[in-house]
């Protein structure tokens, strides 16, 4: 039903492309992360949450359709259905079915409910097409209760000495997350530009979020001790110079791994993902009760074999995605 | 251990040294006496004799995590550090108890001579009673080496604060044989001024790269030049009619050079020379490769010792008449030292002579012909300067000569470890030989993090085949690496061997038709066979 081609998973039966990395003419959109919804096509599907999102990274005169979760669409007879993937606000799993046969793609998922996102929920299907990032048994997520409590304390540690605390967390999702489970710990955040562009259109969609200000070169030096202030990981060494004293703390699932996380040049790391760890995303394959599974993006030779061992049939499939979360983690 | 742990993650997290140094003088001044004492040993490289070995942790997480062995290897292989592998995949634990780190050190020295299943019985329920960041410790406590960034500098520093000794006095105080489960830090400090260990080295003291023209020294006639050489930086001490030798990484060799034995009886009580251990037949150092067939071996066989005999190569008088005379100017020293070195008169004790030159370009010149007298360039010495300790600019250069260089192509790549972890930062290197890529060198240093981050995602895009944890990638991004000799070897395919090879830069300019060919490795093989 769906096959894997240098633009992306195509269902050819339905005549569209999910998170397709090339342009093409109709384009069903699991999330608005830069490696799943990409520039140049012509028409795009996706969640009602996930439209402006869109929006603010592709442009305004993008040709896109929103529909809910659970709503039923046919292309060529194909029915098309998204379902909520826990990942960040808007994503979703993408449910296809013809001839009583289905398939899933997953996207990118976690299975914890993050206090925004609609919580993950698994879908029964014949063939799942699932990520991989974080699939090697290492990377075993604590509660979030526990990482933000660790966050708090970290915060208030670093206000002992009336320094800033600098957290670095993905603009769409990560922010709104770390944003959402502080908010006990200040009046307003202090963000980058990014963050504060996605927050804006987010609330302009009705969407409750914690106080925020926008940092400018007019925000004055006394604004920072103490603060609390969120930066995608892009974020410059230079820009966070006017903020000193201040500590940087990264949030990444990435930062399970000493070692990654001393390359950072980061002062904290706490391990909070987005993505499913592995228990995770053994219990989300075998809920799914699927007979094959094709593993994307991130350790999906290890997790393919993983499975098959298991008893699932499981294979390897090279994506475009997941490029945006490597790139982001080593490049800042 | 909750709190050593807590010191072990400051100090590995920490890229400013002022914060690793709080962090450890508040440990000094609050942790328990017998656990500081233990930390001082593990920081200044004095690894306790390793009674579990990393087969067996292996295989006992294997059993208490189900995984596949395979499974366990890559997770391995994306850490890149084992005890932290293990920490990760381990479950919770089920038995949670505080101890201190002493306790569990003594439990671990303990299990020296028991049997396998006492030894698996106490390591997992040590698991199953410490916390990830406590067993991260614990495995690395066993499996030895905390390569987390506190210098020896870093800890005689905070040794120093704490106990208001100044640093240079200090480290001496704690350098050479002692036992953490006998001295405490105080039995250290008082030691010293009762005078007791007779194997006590001094610290010694460590050139900069001269980065400068030479002329900038000021006038020659100030300085003294000698022949960098490529062996093992020494210490021998003759006191109490006995003889030690130490390495520059404070272990005591005495035993792995028997050739020395000799100077017990030759050499006068009260004797501290500073030199180095190097492979030396017919008055010249033969080439580094034949002193590596001495180093890490147990016993030395009759064989070895003829093809590779050892001499020292003194520079420093340290010690004179039991009396420490480093406040001597260099001068004085130097001049005491030929005496000595010229009264004992052995075969394996020389002179490592000086220079003659009398104008800079004179000795530009000289420098050139390093290679020559199997040396790796010149050291520049301040003839008024005392022996200082540890690394300090201004009286000590060394002035290497640039090393050689060829452009290769990468062949495989592997991730790296520490820092490096999930990375591709292990490249192994070929030339051509006519259609073929021959391997022939192993680099891991020479790119900044940004080039590293570059080639990574490159490698992660190009790799062509996979063999357990390598990837062979497209031939096709050529480097320039560096290296500081080249010798025959017979364990090699390329048939040669190099001493420390680096890349020097991604040559992104460079086509794969244009690196360098086996035949120019041989080529330079044979202008420099020893």
């Amino acid at each position: 039903m769906i096959t894997f081609t240098n633009s992306g998973l195509y269902c050819a039966a339905g005549d569209f492309y999910i998170d397709p990395w090339k342009p093409v003419t109709r384009a069903v959109i699991t999330h608005a992360h830069s490696d799943h919804a990409r520039f140049g096509s012509r028409y795009y599907l996706c969640e009602h949450a996930t439209v402006p999102l869109l929006k603010i990274r592709l442009g305004q005169d993008i040709n896109v359709q929103g529909i809910s979760y659970y709503e039923s669409i046919y292309f060529n007879g194909v029915k098309v259905s998204l379902h909520p993937a826990g990942h960040i606000i808007g994503s979703a799993q993408i449910r296809i079915e013809k001839d009583g046969e289905v398939w899933v793609v997953s996207g990118d998922y976690k299975l914890e409910n993050d206090g925004l996102s609609a919580p993950f929920e698994p879908v029964k299907c014949h063939t799942f097409i699932t990520e991989s990032t974080f699939g090697l048994p290492i990377y075993r997520w604590a509660p979030q209760d526990q990482l933000f409590a660790g966050i708090g304390q970290w915060i208030d540690d670093n206000r002992q000495s009336a320094k800033a605390s600098v957290l670095l967390a993905y603009s769409l999702g990560k922010a709104q997350r770390v944003m959402q489970h502080l908010q006990h710990k200040t009046e307003k955040f202090l963000v980058h530009g990014a963050i504060a562009n996605t927050q804006e259109a987010l609330v302009q969609s009705g969407w409750k979020l914690p106080p925020i200000e926008h940092i400018t070169p007019e925000t004055p030096k006394s604004a920072f001790p103490n603060s609390i202030i969120i930066a995608p990981p892009s974020a410059d060494v230079s820009w966070m110079k006017k903020f000193s004293p201040y500590a940087l703390g990264i949030c990444s699932g990435w930062m399970t791994v000493r070692g990654n996380m001393r390359r950072q040049n980061a002062d904290a790391g706490f391990a909070l993902s987005d993505h499913a760890d592995w228990p995770g995303l053994l219990s989300a394959v075998k809920a799914t009760g699927a007979q094959k599974v094709y593993v994307t993006h991130g350790f999906s030779s290890v997790f393919a074999r993983y499975l098959n061992e298991q008893g699932i049939p499981a294979e390897e499939v090279v994506t475009a995605y997941g490029e945006e979360e490597n790139g982001n983690i080593v490049n800042n | 251990m909750q709190q050593f742990a807590k010191l072990v993650q400051v100090i590995s997290n920490s890229t400013k040294t002022n914060e690793k140094l709080s962090a450890l003088s508040e440990y000094f001044a609050t942790a328990p006496a017998r656990d500081k004492t233990w930390v001082l040993a593990l920081f200044t490289g004095r690894r306790p004799k390793r009674t579990v070995n990393t087969t067996q942790l292996k295989n006992w997480c294997i059993q208490e995590t189900g995984l596949p062995e395979w499974l366990f290897d890559e997770s391995y292989h994306t850490v890149g550090d084992l005890g932290e592998t293990i920490a990760l995949l381990l479950p919770p634990p089920t038995d949670r108890k505080a101890a201190p780190l002493h306790y569990w050190m003594e439990q671990l020295l303990q299990l020296d001579k028991a049997d396998e299943t006492t030894k698996e019985k106490f390591i997992k329920s040590a698991w199953s009673s410490l916390d990830e960041s406590e067993r991260f410790v614990f495995n690395k406590l066993i499996t030895g080496g905390f390569r987390i960034g506190v210098s020896q500098k870093m800890m005689v520093n905070a040794l120093a604060k704490t106990w208001d000794i100044p640093p240079a006095t200090l480290s001496h105080m704690i350098i050479g044989n002692w036992d953490p489960r006998e001295a405490t830090i105080e039995d250290l400090l008082h030691l010293h001024t009762t005078g007791a260990d007779a194997s006590r080295p001094y610290p010694f003291y460590l050139a900069y790269p001269l980065e400068t023209p030479p002329e900038e020294l000021g006038p020659p006639e100030e300085w003294q030049a000698e022949w960098k050489w490529d062996g093992i930086r020494g210490q021998i001490i003759k006191r109490e009619g006995q003889l030690f030798v130490w390495s520059r990484g404070e272990e005591l060799i005495t035993e792995k050079f028997p050739e020395y034995q000799p100077l017990a009886t030759a050499l006068p009580d009260g004797v501290v020379l500073d030199g180095e251990i190097l492979t030396y037949a017919n008055n010249t150092p033969l080439p580094f490769q034949t002193l590596q067939t001495r180093i890490g071996r147990k016993t030395i066989t009759r064989k070895q010792l003829q093809e590779a005999p050892v001499a020292f190569l003194a520079y420093d008088l340290l010690e004179w008449e039991a009396a420490d005379i480093r406040d001597y100017p260099l001068s004085r020293r130097r001049a005491l030292l030929e005496a000595l070195v010229q009264q004992v008169h052995q075969p394996m004790l020389q002179l490592s002579p000086v220079i003659s030159f009398t104008e800079w370009p004179q000795l530009t010149a000289l420098r050139e012909e390093a290679r020559a007298h199997v040396s790796e360039g010149v050291m520049l010495k301040k003839l008024s300067a005392p022996y200082q300790v540890g690394r300090k600019r201004g009286d000590w250069w060394k002035w290497k000569i640039d090393p050689f260089t060829v452009d290769a192509v990468m062949l495989y790549a592997q991730k790296g470890h520490g820092r490096r972890s999930n990375l591709y930062t292990d490249y192994t290197f070929a030339v051509r030989d006519g259609d073929n890529l021959v391997p022939f060198a192993k680099a891991y240093s020479g790119l900044t993090d940004k080039e590293i981050a570059e080639v990574d995602s490159w490698i992660k895009r190009h790799s062509l085949e996979k063999f357990g944890p390598v990837r062979t990638v497209e031939p096709v991004q050529v480097f320039e690496i560096a290296f500081e000799g080249i010798a025959a070897s017979n364990r090699h395919k390329s048939g040669i061997a190099l001493r420390f090879p680096r890349i020097a830069r991604w040559r992104k300019d460079k086509p794969v038709s244009e690196i360098n060919t086996l035949d120019d490795l041989k080529r330079l093989l044979e202008m420099h066979k020893g």
